[in-house]
């Protein structure tokens, strides 16, 4: 008798005990569960919601690993004890020391995150006696990656119990919730404690304590110092694309975020349409600007002008919107569901999210707003495709009876 | 209660629990939204609100009889507007800086749902003293929520209470600040408003499961 029949004899005969859902959700995390369906449908497919989201997570995987090393890479390079790495494997970035800080500041935020996390949907699952629900995988895993590398624990902590109950609890649970639970979370914190969220401080590891001090450091990311119409020295475009900046735990890395994006669309995870035309949506947005520019409408001395007259293509290399785009835009739950409804959605997504960034310079990243505006229009746009398509059917049909 | 018949009691106990106007009958929420920032204004608009409503109530009760219906929203919105004008100058008269900081709100009371409401389904239709019951009842009611609303609100906003600095200095970082508590500024934005009021909705429906509506 293997281990697999020996944890399901062991669930038979605890069947009724209310901790039973806590148990199973573990059973079911590597294993297939012996019952079979009873109802009427008896479609089987390999890709269940765990392994669904296990298949994003190797997907995230390769962010949060760049993530830990660029962290300790940018508390020691704003420290001024190495040299800035030549390229996505120069010999200052993938170093022991790098990994050390870095595991030890990340790692705390991602067990924060899915222990409170895990732990709120336990205690529903115990509360409305359902099995516990696989949903919150992808976003414990997610929420360490969008968040400053500072950010207090017990901040995240609130903030993941806020999201989870109210960003998803409360409308039933994972597969109901109108908004990206990962999103809601760094919403809440950014409104929450803003001082925490945004600034020139929290996103190199050390840079808060150290303010005000003779030895304070920089911690601003590109795009704050774009919205300041100025620009952060000794980093060019490459820097930008292999992730070698400040910023969130694991959105830097675009070289990363461009390799998960394929694994996700061969393994048809995420749905390319999305991917795809925020990319487009973010380009168009860009080029307007870029046009005003050129059209001589402002002049440098407006607050927009920093962020206006970057190149619309590098809006892709600098904030996180690829990584919106490929790992939260694409949520399956909260998206549009028709193929034309996606492409109107993500296209939405890009355009809003340069829009914010470039208008707002008090806060130069829109992309976790846009996409929560349109995660809540996203039910809408589906209503209006499916009725676009009866009434172009009733049309033919109307035509042929004729 | 001895002093009222169980038919009057009623009237007081069941707005501020199973009927209540702002989590049951879901009225008077803008208000609800805009000044329960902080415990004081809250608490000022629960009382303006409870006059307002407990002497409207009796007016319209008493004048119940010769209002003509074609007019009677007139009527009751010239008492209503009556009131809330008495309330408004008596506030600029004593206490001037919380009329300030209360604004348009307290003039806002005129639309109030939950006057127009009580004015509408009770008044015209029962005698002064059961009126004026159900005036009271409801504007505790409502009060009641505002307060709750407005000390969560102020308590996890602002570290303060009536303005008093219950949780400690954040500046000086003293009581629970010197642990590196920070205040929710979150909780300041009217929208934490909407979710502390659908919590209390949320906490009191699933300890009633008859107020549970589809």
């Amino acid at each position: 008798m293997g281990l697999k029949q020996s944890l399901h004899n062991f669930k038979v005969k605890h069947q009724d005990k209310k901790w039973l859902p806590a148990f199973s959700a573990l059973f079911t995390f590597l294993y297939t569960p012996n019952e079979t369906t009873h109802g009427g449908t008896h479609i089987k497919a390999a890709d269940d919601l765990k392994r669904t989201m296990n298949t994003v997570i190797i997907a995230l995987v390769p962010c949060l690993i760049f993530g830990i090393f660029n962290a300790g890479y940018q508390h020691y390079l704003a420290l001024g004890e190495i040299e800035a790495s030549n390229g996505f494997l120069g010999s200052t970035f993938w170093t022991l020391d790098n990994f050390w800080l870095g595991a030890l500041t990340v790692l705390p935020l991602v067990v924060v995150s899915y222990g409170v996390g895990l732990a709120v949907e336990f205690v529903f699952a115990i509360i409305k006696g359902h099995e516990v629900e696989e949903g919150y995988l992808v976003t414990g895993m997610l929420v360490p990656l969008i968040v400053p590398v500072d950010i207090p624990l017990w901040m995240l902590a609130v903030a993941v119990i806020f999201g989870v109950v109210i960003g998803k609890e409360v409308f039933g649970g994972t597969g109901m919730n109108i908004l990206n639970p990962a999103l809601t979370i760094r919403a809440f914190l950014f409104f929450a404690y803003p001082t925490w969220m945004s600034g020139d401080k929290v996103w190199v590891h050390g840079a808060v304590e150290r303010a005000g001090t003779p030895d304070a450091i920089s911690g601003e990311t590109l795009l704050g110092a774009y919205a300041q119409n100025s620009t952060l020295a000794g980093i060019d475009y490459w820097d930008m694309f292999w992730g070698l900046i400040p910023g969130s735990v694991g959105e830097t890395s675009k070289f990363l975020i461009v390799i998960g994006a394929l694994f996700l669309i061969f393994s048809k995870i995420g749905s390319w349409r999305i991917i795809l035309s925020t990319i487009i949506g973010a380009l168009v947005m860009g080029l307007i600007f870029n046009g005003v520019v050129d059209a001589g409408w402002i002049s440098n001395t407006s607050k927009f002008y920093g962020l206006m007259s970057v190149p619309f293509w590098q809006h892709l290399i600098i904030g996180s919107i690829l990584f919106g785009a490929v790992y939260m835009a694409t949520d399956p739950v909260t998206a549009s569901q028709t193929n034309k409804g996606k492409w109107i959605y993500g296209f939405l997504i890009g355009f809003i999210s340069i829009m914010i960034r470039v208008f707002n310079p008090a806060y130069p990243e829109g992309v976790f707003l846009a996409i929560l505006l349109m995660n809540v229009f996203a039910p809408t746009i589906d209503h209006y495709v499916v009725q676009g398509n009866v009434k172009r059917r009733l049309k033919r049909l109307k035509v042929k009876t004729a | 209660m001895g002093l009222l018949s169980k038919k009057d009691s009623k009237l007081i106990v069941d707005p501020l629990t199973d009927n209540n106007p702002i989590t049951i009958q879901v009225l008077g929420i803008c208000s609800a939204l805009a000044i329960t920032a902080q415990l004081k204004p809250s608490i000022v608009m629960a009382v303006s609100v409870l006059f307002v409503m407990g002497v409207g109530n009796v007016v319209i009760s008493l004048m119940r009889n010769i209002i003509p219906s074609k007019i009677r929203i007139i009527v009751q919105l010239i008492v209503v507007a009556t009131l809330v004008i008495i309330v408004d100058q008596v506030l600029k008269a004593y206490s001037y800086a919380l009329s300030k900081e209360l604004s348009v709100f307290i003039g806002l009371i005129i639309t109030n749902c939950i006057i127009m409401g009580r004015f509408e389904a009770f008044a015209l239709g029962n005698g002064p003293w059961r009126s004026f019951l159900d005036g009271i009842g409801n504007a505790l009611g409502y009060g009641v929520i505002l307060i709750i609303v407005g000390f969560f609100r102020e308590l996890l906003g602002s570290g303060t209470l009536f303005g008093f600095k219950v949780l400690g200095d954040p500046v000086e970082k003293t009581g629970l600040y010197a642990m590196g508590y920070e205040n929710n500024g979150f909780m300041v934005l009217p929208p934490m408003a909407l979710i502390v009021v659908g919590l209390i909705i949320w906490v009191q429906r699933s300890r009633n499961k008859a107020l549970i509506e589809d």
